[in-house]
C-alpha cells in the first residue's frame, strides 16, 4: 500500500500570450488562463494508479491563495482522496520555500502516524521554471529523489522508475520513501468523469496557515521580450511557392 | 576567484566526441562572470579524459579539469555526482558554480545547492550588470526573462545556463586543461538513486532530435495521426529529423519524445521548417535557438510566420508533397 502526496501549482497557461502587471513584478492574472502545469497533470495520472495498483491513497497539496482550489478540485476529480491548501501568495515564495512548507506537511503527516511513502512534485512549473523543489525537498526529508520520472511502477517497497528526457532510457530502482520529480510524456493523465467531478465539487479541502514568513524567490523585476520585428519573407502561397521554397533550401546548404 | 562548470560529454558512452555543445557555451559564458580562472568538472567519466574532451577544455580557456576515479560513479547517480561537483568546487575554490540548464544539469546543481542551501536561479541567459552581480534567467518558457541576484558574497553562487543562450566560442588563448582528480566518500544514501540500466527505445529517443541539423516540425495543421508521411518523407529528403508541438503529442499523435517545447527538448539546428504549427510560448521555448526558420501555415498571422525568417502561406499536404516532387 502506497499512500501518495501529490504537489501542483497553479500556473499561467503558455499556449497563450503573457502580460506583466504594471510593476512589472508578476504576471497579470487578469489576461492569462491558468492551469497546473503538464508535468503535474502527469504526476497527478502517476498518483492516482500507484495508489489504485496497491490500495493506498492520493493527497494533492498545493499552495495558493483562494483560486488555487480550482486545481486542487481538478486532482479531485480524477481520483485524489484528500486535498490540502497551504494559505499563501505563490508569488512570494521561492523554490527553497515551497520546499519546507511541503516538508513541513509531510513531516506532521508522518507524526501523525499516517506518513506518505511517496511525493511527487511536477519537474519545474510552467511560469517559474525552477528545476529544484523536489530536489530541495528530498534533501530536507533525506529520502532519495529521482529528477524527471515519466514512467513509475511500484513492487513492494520499491519503485521502478523509467525517465527518457535525456536520450535513452533511464531506469532506477529506488526504495520508498522517495521523492520524484515527474515530466510529461510517460503517461496520458485521465480526464475525469462526471461522478468524478461532483465528488470534486463537494469535496472538502483543508487549509494550512504558513508556519513561518518565506524568505522569497530575490525576483528583482520581470519583463517581457518584446516582439521581434517580424523580417518574415513570404515566399509565395501554396504549391506553387515550391520551386522559391527549394531555391532557398539550396541557399541554405541543407539539399544539394 | 574562479568559476567552476558542471561540462557533460556530447555521448555519455563515448567520450571521444568530446564536450557537448551546452557544454561549450557555458563554458563560453563562464567568461562573462567575475572570475579570474575556469574551471572545469565532468563526472561519469571514468579513467582520464579523452583527448577531444580536453581539446574542447584547452579551446575554451579551462585551466584546470576535475574529474573522479570512482568506478561507482560511471551510472548515472545525481546526488552522487553532485558531491564531486561540490569537492571540485571546493579544490578549486570556486565563487561560482554554473552549468547547463539540461535535465541532468539543472538535477545535479540543485543537489549541490540543496546540499550547501543557497539559491539556484535556472536558465540563466545574460549577465546584466556586475556590481553586484545580477541575471537574467529565462521564466514562462522563456517568454518573460526574470532579473535575480547572483551570490551575495557568502557561499558558493549556483546557476544553470540556458542551453544555447551563448554561442561557443574560443577564449582568447586557450588554457591548460590540468587533469586533476577528485575523489569523495561516497554514502550509500548518495546512491540510492542511481541508473541500474539503460534502455534503448523503440522508435528511436530525444537525441535524434536534438542532434539533428535539419528539423521538420509539425503542429495540429498536419490534421491526424495518420499524416505524418509527407513530413516524414521531406524529413528524410533533408536528413533531418521530425519535431512535433505540444498539442501533436497530447493527442497521442507522435510520441513524447518527439516533443520541441518547453515540457520537451530544446533544439538548435540550422534549419527548423515549422508545418502547421502555430507558434505558442510552450513550442517557442523550444525552437528559438534555430538558425534559420521557414514556416508553412494557412494562417499569415500565425506567431511562428512572423517569427520565421520565411514563410509558405497555404496547406502544408499541399506544399510538402510540391517540395519533395521539386526535390525529386
Amino acid at each position: 500500500m502506497a499512500d501518495v502526496l501529490v504537489c501542483v501549482k497553479r500556473a499561467p497557461d503558455t499556449s497563450g500570450e503573457v502580460v506583466l502587471t504594471a510593476d512589472g513584478g508578476s504576471i497579470d492574472g487578469r489576461y492569462a488562463g491558468y492551469s497546473m502545469s503538464s508535468h503535474e497533470e502527469c504526476a497527478v495520472e502517476i498518483a492516482v494508479s500507484v495508489a489504485g495498483d496497491t490500495g493506498g491513497s492520493v493527497t494533492v497539496l498545493t499552495l495558493g491563495d483562494d483560486d488555487s482550489v480550482e486545481q486542487l478540485r481538478a486532482a479531485l476529480a480524477v481520483g485524489a482522496d484528500e486535498a490540502v491548501r497551504i494559505d499563501a501568495t505563490a508569488d512570494d515564495y521561492g523554490p527553497a520555500d515551497v520546499a519546507a512548507a511541503i516538508a513541513e506537511v509531510v513531516q506532521a503527516r508522518a507524526g501523525e502516524g499516517r506518513p506518505f511513502d511517496l511525493v511527487l512534485v511536477g519537474n519545474d512549473a510552467a511560469d517559474t521554471g525552477d528545476h529544484q523543489v523536489g530536489i530541495r525537498l528530498a534533501h530536507l526529508l533525506d529520502r532519495p529523489v529521482v529528477a524527471g520520472a515519466q514512467e513509475v511502477a511500484v513492487s513492494g517497497d520499491r519503485l521502478e522508475v523509467r525517465s527518457s528526457v535525456s536520450g535513452p532510457t533511464e531506469v532506477f530502482d529506488v526504495p520508498m520513501p522517495a521523492v520524484l520529480t515527474v515530466w510529461e510524456g510517460g503517461v496520458e493523465p485521465r480526464y475525469p468523469n462526471i461522478s468524478g467531478r461532483m465528488k470534486a465539487k463537494k469535496a472538502r479541502i483543508e487549509v494550512l496557515e504558513p508556519s513561518g514568513a518565506p524568505r522569497g524567490s530575490g525576483r528583482l523585476g520581470l519583463r517581457v521580450l518584446p516582439p521581434p520585428e517580424s523580417n518574415v519573407e513570404v515566399l509565395g502561397e501554396g504549391k506553387t511557392a515550391a520551386p522559391r521554397l527549394v531555391d532557398v533550401l539550396r541557399e541554405l546548404g541543407v539539399v544539394r | 576567484m574562479s568559476v567552476l562548470v558542471l561540462v557533460e560529454p556530447e555521448d555519455l558512452d563515448d567520450l571521444g566526441a568530446g564536450l557537448s555543445v551546452v557544454s561549450q557555451e557555458v563554458l563560453t559564458f563562464a567568461r562573462s562572470l567575475p572570475g579570474d580562472e575556469v574551471d572545469a568538472v565532468l563526472v561519469g567519466a571514468v579513467g582520464q579524459p579523452t583527448e577531444a574532451v580536453l581539446a574542447h577544455c584547452r579551446e575554451q580557456g579551462v585551466r584546470t579539469l576535475h574529474v573522479s576515479p570512482d568506478a561507482r560513479l560511471e551510472r548515472y547517480a545525481a546526488r552522487a555526482w553532485a558531491r564531486v561537483v561540490d569537492a571540485a568546487a571546493e579544490a578549486g575554490g570556486a565563487a561560482y558554480l554554473i552549468g547547463g540548464g539540461t535535465p541532468h544539469g539543472n538535477e545535479v546543481l540543485a543537489h549541490v545547492a540543496a546540499a550547501r542551501s543557497v539559491p539556484m536561479p535556472c536558465n540563466v541567459v545574460a549577465v546584466v550588470q556586475s556590481e553586484p552581480l545580477e541575471v537574467e534567467r529565462q521564466v514562462v518558457g522563456g517568454a518573460v526573462l526574470e532579473r535575480v541576484a547572483l551570490g551575495d558574497g557568502a557561499g558558493l553562487a549556483v546557476a544553470s545556463v540556458a542551453g544555447h543562450a551563448v554561442a561557443p566560442q574560443a577564449a582568447p588563448s586557450p588554457g591548460p586543461a590540468h587533469v586533476a582528480e577528485v575523489d569523495v566518500e561516497l554514502t550509500d544514501a548518495d546512491l540510492a538513486a542511481q541508473v541500474v540500466r539503460i534502455e534503448a527505445r523503440e522508435g528511436g529517443d530525444t537525441s535524434a532530435l536534438t542532434g539533428a541539423n535539419v528539423v521538420v516540425g509539425a503542429g495540429r495543421g498536419v490534421g491526424g495521426p495518420d499524416q505524418f508521411d509527407d513530413v516524414e518523407a521531406l524529413a528524410a529528403r533533408l536528413g533531418g529529423a521530425v519535431g512535433v508541438s505540444r498539442v501533436v503529442t497530447s493527442l497521442g499523435w507522435r510520441p513524447h519524445h518527439e516533443q520541441v517545447g518547453q515540457t520537451g527538448s530544446r533544439i538548435a539546428p540550422d534549419l527548423y521548417l515549422a508545418c502547421g504549427i502555430s507558434g505558442a510560448i510552450q513550442h517557442w521555448a523550444g525552437c528559438s535557438s534555430s538558425k534559420t526558420i521557414i514556416a508553412i501555415n494557412t494562417d499569415g498571422e500565425a506567431p511562428m510566420v512572423t517569427k520565421a525568417r520565411y514563410a509558405v502561406i497555404g496547406d502544408m499536404h499541399e506544399v510538402i508533397p510540391a517540395v519533395l516532387e521539386e526535390l525529386s
